[in-house]
């Protein structure tokens, strides 16, 4: 997945966010190794010290560890990984949802409509 | 602390270029020095490098005041090249080589095959654009502690401009610190660090480019706009 910041918010937390999805999507698979934090850094066009400071966050949130030397890996819990996967879908079906109300939609008939579009 | 500036103060005659101005920053970070025209930036950034004396205050780098010391690890970039016309740029990297123990000239051979310049043309059949890559090269191939980068990027196409940004990520290392006055804050927002705003020779700003995202929920950028909006 190509890196694309937008304008709005905080760089590490979009890093955070593009690093969950290419991990819930499958594109990092459960185990593999991670590229060092100066060449993720290259790659994505931003300061080391960024990059850095959303992987320390991932690992905090057990998405991403460390071993000594060897490097930093993806998780190899494949629950978490699940887990991480269902709450992303949750949070397009929030979004959907609220932009539904806003044009006026009870959840029922929003759930009617995304039915029959799907059809 | 890599670089302190104590009450810092340049005045021209009457004219005051830099008022008052406290600022520290750590080693390690990427700081853009950003301002309208004619507030400062050109002013710190060469009193920093020891071209112009301060009125009044101090500036220290790694612990030194200005002087011979501070200049073996101050890595500067000129807004104009002072590259003479008749050298080639195998001379200048030479002249680089002589003139500074910390320059690596397998970087800047590197550096100049990847932006397809060869070291046997000539500075004067060379554009703008080229001139400024070369010196930009010829800088960051410095093992330096601070580089002070006075309008890296503003003369050169948007492709070279991603490599250079790409290369002076690359090139610094945790010891060193990279300061970049520029006016094209969107190209350079997503490596920086810290910004710093001078505003009439004050400063008016110097947070990290989180906080401002976080805080104002808006790129430095659009703040920028907001501030020195005319």
């Amino acid at each position: 997945m190509p890196w694309n910041f937008n304008s709005s918010s905080p760089i590490y937390i979009q890093i955070i966010e593009h690093i969950k999805l290419s991990i819930a999507v499958g594109e990092y698979k459960a185990g593999d190794k991670l590229l060092s934090v100066r060449e993720l850094a290259a790659e994505a066009e931003v300061n080391p010290n960024t990059m850095q400071k959303a992987l320390s966050e991932l690992e905090r949130d057990g998405l991403l560890y460390t071993q000594r030397t060897a490097g930093r890996f993806i998780t190899e819990d494949t629950a978490a990984i699940a887990n991480l996967r269902e709450q992303l879908a949750g949070e397009q079906l929030d979004m959907f949802l609220k932009k539904m109300r806003q044009l006026g939609y009870s959840p029922d008939e929003a759930l009617a409509l995304l039915k029959n579009h799907i059809g | 602390m890599l670089l302190e500036c104590k009450n810092l103060c340049k005045s021209y005659g009457t004219k005051i270029a830099l008022n008052n101005v406290n600022l520290n920053i750590e080693r390690g970070r990427i700081i853009g020095l950003l301002g309208p025209n004619g507030s400062g930036k050109t002013t710190l950034i060469k009193i920093l490098s020891g071209i112009l004396t301060a009125s009044s205050g101090e500036a220290l780098i790694s612990g030194n005041p200005i002087g011979i010391e501070t200049k073996k690890i101050v890595s500067y970039l000129p807004e104009r090249t002072y590259l003479s016309e008749w050298m080639t740029v195998r001379q200048a990297v030479n002249f680089f080589k002589d003139f500074y123990d910390d320059f690596s000239e397998e970087t800047a051979y590197d550096m100049l095959e990847r932006l397809n310049i060869s070291p046997a043309d000539s500075l004067k059949t060379m554009s703008k654009g080229t001139k400024e890559k070369v010196q930009l090269i010829l800088v960051m191939s410095r093992h330096a502690e601070l580089f002070l980068l006075d309008e890296p990027i503003g003369g050169v196409d948007p492709a070279a401009r991603d490599y250079i940004l790409k290369t002076i990520l690359t090139n610094y290392n945790e010891n060193a610190s990279v300061i970049i006055s520029t006016h094209l804050i969107s190209d350079v927002e997503n490596i920086l660090d810290e910004v710093v705003f001078l505003k009439y020779g004050c400063l008016m700003l110097h947070k990290t480019v989180d906080e401002i995202r976080e805080e104002n929920g808006k790129s430095v950028d659009a703040l920028f706009r907001e501030v020195f909006a005319c």
